[in-house]
Formats: structure tokens, C-alpha cells, sequence
């Protein structure tokens, strides 16, 4: 270490444990005093822990030795707060314990070590009542497990949640930029959007578009069609989907080297046009590649796909796909309300760039949207990436209101689960792992994403 | 430096202090067993704690603390003005006749299907009296105490009469609005497993989605179907565009609850409600319990209204149940008795007394009480 014959107490990473040797070593000290500390906390009487945090707040003060002083306060604040959590899981204890719930303990300090009893069996018993949607093709009824019911949940959130953070990219990157656009009615338009969304509670929002706009439309049995392609009700709205046959496995394998060849074509034109200088339109020249032989190999393998119609059989929609008023009243919610927020994220992110930036690309003789698709969004993009994650975030962690609007999701399953099982604790420390779960994952990819962005900006 | 690190070590030690003050008084409250952690808050009741009954605390309040239904008419319903009336409601009101003289005496806290059975647990209130089914797992494993059951109810399905329904078997594949969390959900699964389940977090949610015909059909338990129907918007069609299919599907014996371990407070609840039923069997009413209390016409009645009978000085009968022997004179005189509770509650929201199980049982029904003796 270069510093190491300084005195250089204020570094925290030299200051935290004081002790010499590489950094993974006291890592692992630190740790294990942690552990010991953690499980020595919970066996010990509540008196003994009072005391020892005492006793080393006492050290903490009276101490003249610097070292020694570091080391009792780190200890009496770790003593604090096992205490609280002490104090506040035995409570959870005994207060069930009270109420005859015997199967709810969860964290049982009566037992034996490890304290923490993770037996989560009634995950596998019947759920014993239905949900009315489920997602990606998951089979689900009242005969399947809790832990199903679950599954079904997450599923429903997660379509929700990632349908929802497509759509509201797309409206909140459409009215970031009519903001700030010169036409005065396209830029009102867009502050009017953005003004009214952001403050209105989401909450109110979804009721709104769920009684108020889904609910209204028409009843089922006066349908509203589109060319009998597109039905409308308030039950379902149905558009066509597919039926596939024999050779669609082969056809999937052919559209995946059909789009490798794509991608090179627009590889290839890409580098032209970067040499040459001349336009090459890379991306319509891949996607005239990709049709044309997606198209030859789909008659090739015998037309193994075809669509289907949705129709009206006696009180819903058969065929097709379809979506529920729930989901679409909360799809609908979150998109908008979120889309809001993300507008102003792109104004701010675009707004942060220099204006010599938008001058210089004028100069260079590009028009509007040239400049803003191959100068400004670029650059904007890596400001904008951080504030974005928290709006995706917000966005995921939002699709649990959907309880208002009858929406299975994952948090309504866990509240029927707890209404029906009792094991309250459990489920909610459950889904509380997960959403945070699902938080991690969406900050991951954005983490990455905003690397890569860095990297090929600056 | 010196100085910051002096008031940090200051923090903690009041941080510590204050901590230690809150385990400590309560373990003095736990006869200084070390491990015994505070309790949930001030107004916890000692549950299961024999020497001091919820009983005992009802009185040193001067009011009943009372969880009701606010949204189920005829049953637990709470008007414009705040004023909470219903079949639940009144045997809320016989209580507090009983232990204070007073019918008004009561608090009303409105509970959720979710939130009505923790309030009991934790003493956030002192009867819950709102529509909860007695079940086997409640009694036993979620620790409280049913009395007597005050009324006979069954899971029915509710139709548009447009619709042409005739029977629970013709909504086999459709689509049914019910509360979610309830065992309503699970009898409509094990009832109509082919029919797709809409679960709402309330009932007016769920009303709103029924009169936009988002669901074919509304399953709950009769009576509360009865009452959502008998206030069933004019605009939407009224009472009379809806129809309660006959079949009932399930069991669903309401009554009174009360904590676990709590004998004294769980028996006044409990023979309460059996007094209202005995008078209906013996009929005291509201009308005539003056009369039979200064002039018994028989020697049930005077027990019942725990006053004299036969030879002079004889003794009045005393139910010993910790309140005045008279109560059941104040219950009849403020509330009524049950026939009475009944017929300006249920009847007016198109349930009938009689030819149902909420008969007396001298009528055919099994509404029937233990001797009072």
C-alpha cells in the first residue's frame, strides 16, 4: 500500500476493521465476527445485549486508544440495532403466540438453531380458487398449488410490467421530444399530457380508466367489430391470433438464419455507407432481405402458420387473442402515468445538451430528424438511462395497484393466499423478496445498458 | 473531532437507554421474564390472561367497542349522517344494554372481510359482529370464540333477470363477480369450477363492474346478496331487474365472535343473543317487558327477566354472568327480541322470516335456544 507508512485514519477502507493482511482476509474476519455477533445476539438474553451495547458506548467515550475506539463504536451500533431487531422479532413472536396461530411462526427463537424455519410446504397445497387470467400460456385452476397461484402472479405482473415499460418508452420518448418541438400545438399538446398525468395519483387513474373508459364500452352481446377482425367489448377485446401446423418448428429454424443474413446486409451496407459516404439505407435493405426470404421459406415449409379470427360464442370471445378490461385498464394506467414522467426525462436529458451540438449538426447540412436521431438522441440517451431506470422501477413496482381493478397479480395472489392459508409472514416477506427481486433484475439491465451507451458516447 | 465523537457516543447511549427503558418496563409487566418482548401497543387487552376480563374493561370505558359491517344493508350499514343500523348492529346495541343499561353506549369500527378477524386478535375490539361465518379453523387454530349463531346464511348467486338464468348450473362457463379473500371464493371454484372467478377488493368496485355486465353473475352469502340488491341503483334497473337464484351452495352459521380465553366476557356475548332468542320463544317484547316484569306469567319468564316468582320473598333467578340479573329486561325494553331484531332488519330487505332456517324452531326453523335455567 502505498500510504501505508502515512497516518491515515480517516480512509474508511483502512479504518474499518484496522487489521493488517490483504483486503479479501478481512473481509472474511469482518464477516464471521458479523455471523458470530449476529447468532451470539439472538441467543443471549435481551438484558445482556442491552448491557454489552451500553458497556461498549461507555468504551466508545472513555477510550483514549484511537483503534480501540473505532472498534466499540462499530460494536455498540451493531448491538443497537440487533437489539431493535431483537426486540421486534420477539414480539412478532409471542404476539402470535397469543393467538394460537401455530403455523405462522416463521422466525422461531423458541427452536432450535438455525431460528429460521423456511419450511414453505403449504406452497404445495391445493389453492382451491381460480384466477381469471394467467400469463404466457400458463395453465392454472383452482386444482393447481399455492405455489402455482404464485407462479401465476409473477407471471401476470411480469407481462404487465414489461408490455408496460415498452409502451410507456415509446409515449414518453414521443412527448419528451414534442415538447420541445417548434410546432406551438404539438408542444402544448405534449405539456398538457405531461402536467395533467404526472399529477394526478395513479390510483385515481386507474379506476378512472378502469369504470369509467374500459367498463363503458360495449356490453357483449352488442360487440363492436372491426371488419369482424378486431371485437370490442367490455368483457374482451379480441384481435387475431395464430394457429400453427406441422413445420413451424422448421420455418422458426430458417427465420433465424433468414434474420442472421439480414443482420449482415446491414452490416455490409452499413460499412459501405460509412466508406463511401454515400447513403446505403442499411436498415431498409436488411428488412427488404428479411421479408422477402421470411416470406419464401414461409411457403417453402408449407404455410405452417395461419390466422385466426376471434369470435363472438354465446357471453365471450373465442379465438384469437384476447385482453381482459383488467388488464388493459392497468396497462393503460401504468403506460400513461409513467410515459408522463419519462417525457420529462427525455426533455431534461435532451435539453442538457449543448445547443453548439444541435448548430453544428445544421451545418453539416442535416435536417430535423437526422439531427435528432444521429446527433442529440445519442448523446441524450446516456444522461437519460440513469433517471430511467427509477422510472421503470416506479413502473413495476406500481403494476401492484392493480388490485384496485381486479387485476390477478402478484401482490392480489399473495393477499388471497394470506386470506386463505394464514401464513401472513411468510407470503409477505415472499413477495417482498421478489418485487425486490424483479427491481434488481430491471436495474442489472440497465446498469448494462448504460455502460455500453457510456462507452460508445464519450 | 474530539468534541463530534462525544456526541455520536451521546446518541447512542440515549438511543440504548431508551431502548432498554421500553424492554424493561415490559418486562416488569411479564414478572421480569427477561425475554418477553413489549406489547403491541397501549390498549392491548391481555388476551388470555385470566384475572383480567374483556369484561372488566368494557365497564371501566363506559362504551362497547364494536366491529360491524358498514357496507351490507339490513345487516351492518352506515347511513349519510354516520348512523350504523342492521341486524349486527342491534345485537351490537343488546350488548351494551346489557353491561351499562345504556343501547348507545357502543363504538362502531367498521371491518373488512381482511381486517375483521386480526381486530378481534389484537383487542382493537371487544365482539366483532359482522356477518363471520363460524368455521372449524376460525374456532380452533385462528383462536376465537363463536357464540351462539344469530342467523342461517348460505352462498347464493345473483342474476340480471334479463339474462335468463333459472339455475346455478346454467352459469357453468360464465363469468362471476365475487370478493376476493373470502370463503365465498373458494365454494364458487369448488361449486362452478368451470366458471372464470372476477375477484374484487370491494363490493362497490364489484357492483360497478356488475351493472356494466362485466360479470354474468354475483356470488356472495344470501343475506348480503338480499341487501346489495334491496339498494340496487334505480338507474341501473333497481331490485326488481335482479333475481337470487333458489340453490344455496354453502353453510355459512353467522354469529357473534369473541377472543379466545375469555370466558366471562365470551358467556355475557353469548347468552345475550340466547336471552333475545329465548324471549322471542317465550314472547317478551319490547311492547310487554314491563308488564311481565312486575307480573311474571310464568316461572321462565321471571327467570328470564331475572325477577321474583311464586311465594313472597322468594329469590330472583341470577344468570351470574358478572352484570345486573335484570339485563335481559333492558335488552328487550332498548333493542327487542329476536323476532322484533329480525323483522326491522332482515324482512325489510326481502328476506322473510318465515319458512326460512331463521324460523324459531316452534315454526319450523332451527333458531332454538338452551333452557335459561
Amino acid at each position: 500500500m502505498a500510504a501505508a507508512n502515512q497516518p491515515s485514519p480517516s480512509h474508511p477502507a483502512d479504518s474499518l476493521m484496522g487489521l493488517a493482511g490483504p483486503r479479501v482476509l478481512r473481509l472474511l474476519i469482518a464477516a464471521v465476527i458479523a455471523i458470530v455477533g449476529l447468532v451470539a445476539a439472538l441467543v443471549l438474553p435481551l438484558a445482556f445485549v442491552l448491557i454489552a451495547a451500553c458497556g461498549l458506548a461507555i468504551v466508545t467515550l472513555a477510550s483514549r486508544n484511537a483503534r480501540l475506539q473505532r472498534y466499540a463504536f462499530q460494536a455498540a451500533f451493531a448491538a443497537v440495532i440487533i437489539l431493535v431487531g431483537r426486540v421486534l422479532v420477539s414480539n412478532l413472536t409471542t404476539e402470535l403466540d397469543k393467538t394460537n396461530l401455530e403455523s405462522l411462526p416463521f422466525v422461531d427463537l423458541s427452536g432450535s438453531f438455525p431460528f429460521i424455519d423456511f419450511s414453505m410446504d403449504f406452497l404445495d397445497r391445493r389453492a382451491g380458487f381460480g384466477l381469471p387470467e394467467t400469463s404466457f400460456g400458463q395453465e392454472y385452476t383452482e386444482n393447481n398449488s399455492y405455489g402455482d397461484a404464485y407462479l401465476a402472479g409473477l407471471l401476470n405482473t411480469l407481462r404487465v410490467a414489461i408490455i408496460g415499460i415498452f409502451l410507456a418508452s415509446i409515449v414518453g420518448l414521443a412527448a419528451g421530444v414534442a415538447r420541445l418541438s417548434n410546432n406551438w400545438l404539438l408542444s402544448k399538446l405534449a405539456t398538457v399530457y405531461v402536467e395533467t398525468f404526472r399529477n394526478v395519483p395513479l390510483l385515481v387513474q386507474l379506476i378512472f380508466w378502469y369504470t369509467a373508459v374500459i367498463l363503458k364500452l360495449p356490453k357483449i352481446q352488442d360487440d363492436a367489430s372491426f371488419l369482424n377482425v378486431i371485437l370490442i367489448s367490455n368483457r374482451s377485446v379480441a384481435v387475431p391470433g395464430m394457429n400453427t401446423s406441422d413445420g413451424f418448428g422448421l420455418w422458426l429454424l430458417l427465420l433465424l438464419a433468414v434474420a442472421a443474413i439480414s443482420i449482415a446486409v446491414w452490416y455490409l451496407r452499413n460499412q459501405s455507407q460509412e466508406t463511401t459516404g454515400k447513403p446505403s439505407y442499411p436498415a431498409w435493405s436488411a428488412a427488404g432481405v428479411f421479408v422477402v426470404l421470411g416470406g419464401a421459406t414461409f411457403l417453402l415449409t408449407g404455410s405452417p402458420m395461419t390466422f385466426e379470427l376471434p369470435e363472438l360464442i354465446g357471453r365471450s370471445h373465442e379465438g384469437g387473442l384476447q385482453v381482459t378490461p383488467e388488464f388493459t385498464a392497468l396497462l393503460l394506467g401504468l403506460t400513461l402515468y409513467t410515459g408522463a414522467f419519462i417525457a420529462e426525462v427525455v426533455r431534461g436529458s435532451i435539453q442538457a445538451i449543448s445547443k453548439g451540438q444541435t448548430e453544428a449538426a445544421s451545418a453539416l447540412g442535416l435536417n430535423g430528424f437526422q439531427r435528432l436521431r444521429l446527433v442529440i438522441l445519442p448523446q441524450a440517451l446516456s444522461i437519460m438511462i440513469p433517471p430511467l431506470t427509477n422510472q421503470y422501477l416506479n413502473l413495476a413496482k406500481n403494476s401492484s395497484l392493480g388490485v384496485a381493478v381486479a387485476f390477478p397479480d402478484l401482490f392480489r395472489v399473495t393477499k388471497i393466499t394470506i386470506n386463505q392459508s394464514g401464513q401472513t409472514v411468510p407470503m409477505i416477506l415472499l413477495v417482498m423478496v421478489t418485487y425486490l427481486a424483479i427491481s434488481m433484475l430491471i436495474s442489472l439491465i440497465m446498469n448494462v445498458l448504460n455502460s455500453r451507451v457510456r462507452i460508445r458516447t464519450r | 473531532m474530539r468534541t463530534k465523537k462525544l456526541l455520536i457516543g451521546v446518541a447512542i447511549i440515549a438511543a440504548v437507554l431508551a431502548i432498554g427503558a421500553i424492554a424493561c418496563s415490559s418486562d416488569d409487566d411479564d414478572d421480569g421474564n427477561g425475554d418477553t418482548p413489549i406489547a403491541t401497543d397501549a390498549g392491548d387487552n391481555g388476551n388470555g390472561d385470566a384475572s383480567g376480563s374483556v369484561l372488566d374493561e368494557v365497564i371501566a370505558r363506559g362504551t362497547l367497542v364494536c366491529g360491524v359491517n358498514n357496507s351490507v344493508p339490513g345487516f351492518g350499514f352506515v347511513d349519510a349522517d354516520g348512523n350504523f343500523s342492521g341486524f349486527d348492529v342491534d345485537f351490537c346495541h343488546a350488548i351494551a344494554a346489557a353491561v351499562f343499561g345504556d343501547p348507545d353506549a357502543v363504538e362502531f369500527s367498521p371491518q373488512t372481510a381482511e381486517t375483521r378477524l386480526p381486530a378481534v386478535q389484537t383487542g382493537q375490539v371487544d365482539v366483532l359482529i359482522r356477518n363471520t361465518t363460524w368455521t372449524l379453523t376460525r374456532d380452533v387454530a385462528t383462536g376465537l370464540t363463536f357464540a351462539t349463531t344469530t342467523y342461517y346464511d348460505g352462498q347464493g348467486l345473483m342474476v340480471r333477470s334479463t339474462d335468463g338464468f333459472t339455475s346455478v348450473d346454467s352459469l357453468a362457463d360464465a363469468t362471476i363477480c365475487v370478493l376476493s379473500g373470502t370463503t365465498t371464493e373458494l365454494n364458487l371454484a369448488d361449486r362452478l369450477p368451470g366458471s372464470t372467478a372476477l375477484g374484487f377488493e370491494d363490493n362497490d368496485t364489484l357492483q360497478t363492474a356488475f351493472i356494466e355486465e362485466r360479470c354474468d353473475g354475483w356470488t356472495s352469502d344470501k343475506s348480503q346478496l338480499a341487501g346489495r340488491r334491496s339498494e340496487f341503483p334505480a338507474e341501473a334497473g333497481g331490485p326488481d331487474s335482479l333475481v337470487i337464484l333458489e340453490e344455496t351452495f354453502s353453510k355459512e352459521p353467522l354469529g357473534p365472535v369473541t377472543i379466545d380465553n375469555d370466558a366471562t366476557w365470551s358467556q355475557v356475548v353469548d347468552f345475550v343473543a340466547i336471552g333475545m332468542i329465548v324471549a322471542d320463544e317465550l314472547g317478551v317484547t319490547s311492547a310487554n317487558v314491563a308488564d311481565m316484569a312486575a307480573n311474571p306469567p310464568n316461572v321462565r319468564v321471571a327467570r328470564l327477566l331475572g325477577v321474583a316468582f311464586g311465594e313472597e320473598g322468594a329469590a330472583a333467578f341470577d344468570a351470574e354472568l358478572g352484570i345486573s340479573a335484570q339485563f335481559m329486561q333492558d335488552v328487550i325494553s332498548m333493542v327487542g327480541n329476536y323476532d322484533e331484531v329480525y323483522e326491522a332488519n332482515v324482512a325489510p330487505i326481502g328476506i322473510p322470516r318465515e319458512g326460512t332456517l331463521n324460523a324459531s324452531w316452534l315454526d319450523g326453523g332451527i333458531i332454538y335456544s338452551p333452557p335459561w335455567k
